[in-house]
């Protein structure tokens, strides 16, 4: 798999601390839901750093868009965040990836759980279901640390057909909401997921240890585990 | 070289004229991890060392930090192109736990709690070259940085010395260890820069 | 991410894909594997990645041995595979 040129046609703001850009890449092959791309930055004397993104768009045919969470102590996330410019070119790697791919065939019911910015590639799940109108049914448990950090909100607050949406704050809380800041535990699965004997689809992203503790209860609950796919996500090669 | 990206530096690489090539200072510490971090007590700690004849040596946590202990301060050289400069670690020296040990081998397989293994020549542990250290800049060695002891062996790449060892065994011939069998150099000497099989 | 509470470093095979990628013409990470430490099969991209180090570890989620070390260098690669007793590898292609 060679690297091939983006170039940054658009920048959008998700939230303080995240930004989706979108890239037009040269022969891009398109992809499935879920996939995620490298990105390669090569500074002037040579150096190099590569990190992966996930692809938070529905497939098309050279176009492709990931969202990027900055990382203060990153080393490549604030330069995307920050400096990158429309019309700046990046290489780009992908798509990557096999196993965490839902394919809009599929009729089973779907059942997304996405942690902090791991909500990425749920949201191609989500987009790519409602670009080819499937009827698959699709719940979501979106755990994220406030309101002002959930990624699509717009998007999310009517959200396509099909699609239930439950939020779990774990640190604070929009005005009016019923519940405290809670993390995602079993008595919310039991009441926001597709009970086991639907035979739903799961896939759950986030950071390791949200991901084996939401696949844990998953399982507790009866769902099969070649059922539950996994992507864990998360800051590598830098300090931390 | 990929296309250039506009602006992007990456992280600061500081040069400094006593660094070994291809090196950049850091002022952090770095955490590089191909496993697990071992957490283990110091009630359950060993460290033996096994010769070529099978002869063991074993110090338990009491017996290990009743030996007389070094305090150095020493430069770190990461293959993955850090170095980090004067740092300070206490430690027991190889030389005060290899004196009753009788041996004529050559080489040394160094093992750490986790399956981790790394091999030098054993005259690279001698002569006030390589510590057993468990306190750095003034602390108990933290886990992440391979507490509670740690090989030290600064005049080579940071991965001869082995996070959360356990023991050496020492043989009359040479062992590859974890990276050395995967195409890290199997000496690593940062000034002649051997990173890489040749 | 600091959200983790387990502290742990890993991601899993996923985050070894590209990587990967440079090596073989199929997604390795939706191949099956047996671990030749405690024989656990799964695939691929469910183990445990470890890519912050000198080379990039996969190790089996059952027991932590290694199943998978890549090490690059400018010139070339390393990979080591000796951990694993097999992969299985279906012949249908991925889109």
């Amino acid at each position: 798999m060679s690297w091939r040129v983006a170039r940054v046609s658009g920048l959008r703001d998700e939230t303080p601390s995240a930004r989706t850009l979108v890239l037009d890449v040269e022969d891009w092959p398109g992809h499935v839901a879920g996939q995620h791309v490298d990105i390669r930055l090569t500074a002037a004397d040579g150096y190099t750093a590569t990190r992966s993104y996930s692809i938070a768009s529905a497939p098309d045919v050279e176009r492709v868009e990931v969202t990027v969470e900055r990382l203060d102590d990153g080393e490549v996330s604030p330069y995307l965040t920050r400096d990158v410019i429309v019309g700046d070119q990046l290489e780009v790697r992908g798509p990557i990836g096999g196993w965490f791919v839902w394919r809009p065939e599929e009729e089973a019911p779907v059942q997304l759980v996405g942690g902090g910015s791991g909500f990425v590639p749920l949201m191609s799940m989500v987009r790519t279901h409602a670009a080819r109108s499937s009827s698959a049914p699709v719940r979501l448990v979106y755990s994220v640390r406030a309101p002002d950090a959930v990624l699509y909100a717009g998007e999310l607050a009517r959200p396509p057909g099909h699609v239930q949406v439950t939020y779990a704050y774990t640190r604070a809380v929009p005005e009016g909401w019923p519940d405290r800041p809670r993390r995602v535990d079993a008595e919310l699965l039991a009441a926001a997921t597709w009970p086991a004997d639907r035979r739903p689809r799961s896939y759950v992203c986030g950071p390791t240890g949200f991901v084996e503790a939401v696949a844990d209860l998953l399982v507790a609950a009866g769902h099969d585990p070649r059922t539950v796919r996994t992507e864990r996500f998360g800051p590598t090669g830098g300090t931390r | 070289m990929g296309l250039i990206s506009r602006g992007f530096t990456g992280r600061r690489r500081e040069g400094a004229e006593d660094l070994p090539p291809g090196q950049y200072l850091t002022h952090d510490f770095p955490v590089l991890a191909a496993g697990p971090t071992q957490r283990v007590p110091t009630d359950d700690w060993k460290f033996t060392i096994t010769t070529e004849t099978g002869a063991r040596h074993e110090w338990d946590w009491a017996a290990f930090t009743a030996l007389p202990r070094d305090e150095v301060t020493v430069d770190l050289h990461c293959v993955t192109r850090w170095s980090k400069l004067h740092t300070d670690w206490e430690g027991v020296s190889l030389d005060t736990l290899l004196a009753d040990v009788e041996t004529s081998a050559h080489y040394a397989l160094v093992e750490s709690y986790g399956g981790y293994t790394t091999n030098l020549p054993l005259e690279d542990l001698t002569d006030g070259q390589a510590w057993v250290a468990f306190r750095y800049d003034g602390e108990d060695l933290d886990p992440e940085h391979g507490g509670p002891a740690r090989l030290l062996v600064p005049h080579l790449y940071l991965w001869k010395s082995a996070k959360w060892v356990r023991g050496i065994t020492l043989s009359d011939h040479d062992e590859p260890g974890f990276w050395e069998s995967v195409g890290y150099h199997n000496y690593g000497d940062p000034w002649r820069e051997q990173r890489y099989w040749e | 991410m600091t959200d983790d509470p387990h502290g742990e470093t890993h991601l899993d095979g996923n985050a070894a894909a590209g990587t990967l990628a440079e090596l073989f013409t199929f997604d390795v990470t939706v191949a099956v594997g047996r671990c030749a430490g405690c024989g656990r099969v799964s695939t691929v991209a469910d183990t445990r990645s470890y890519l912050d180090g000198p080379g990039m570890v996969v190790r089996c989620t059952g027991c932590d041995s290694v199943l998978l070390r890549v090490v690059s260098s400018p010139e070339r690669t390393w990979l080591d595979l000796r951990g694993l007793a097999y992969l299985e590898v279906d012949h249908v292609t991925e889109g």
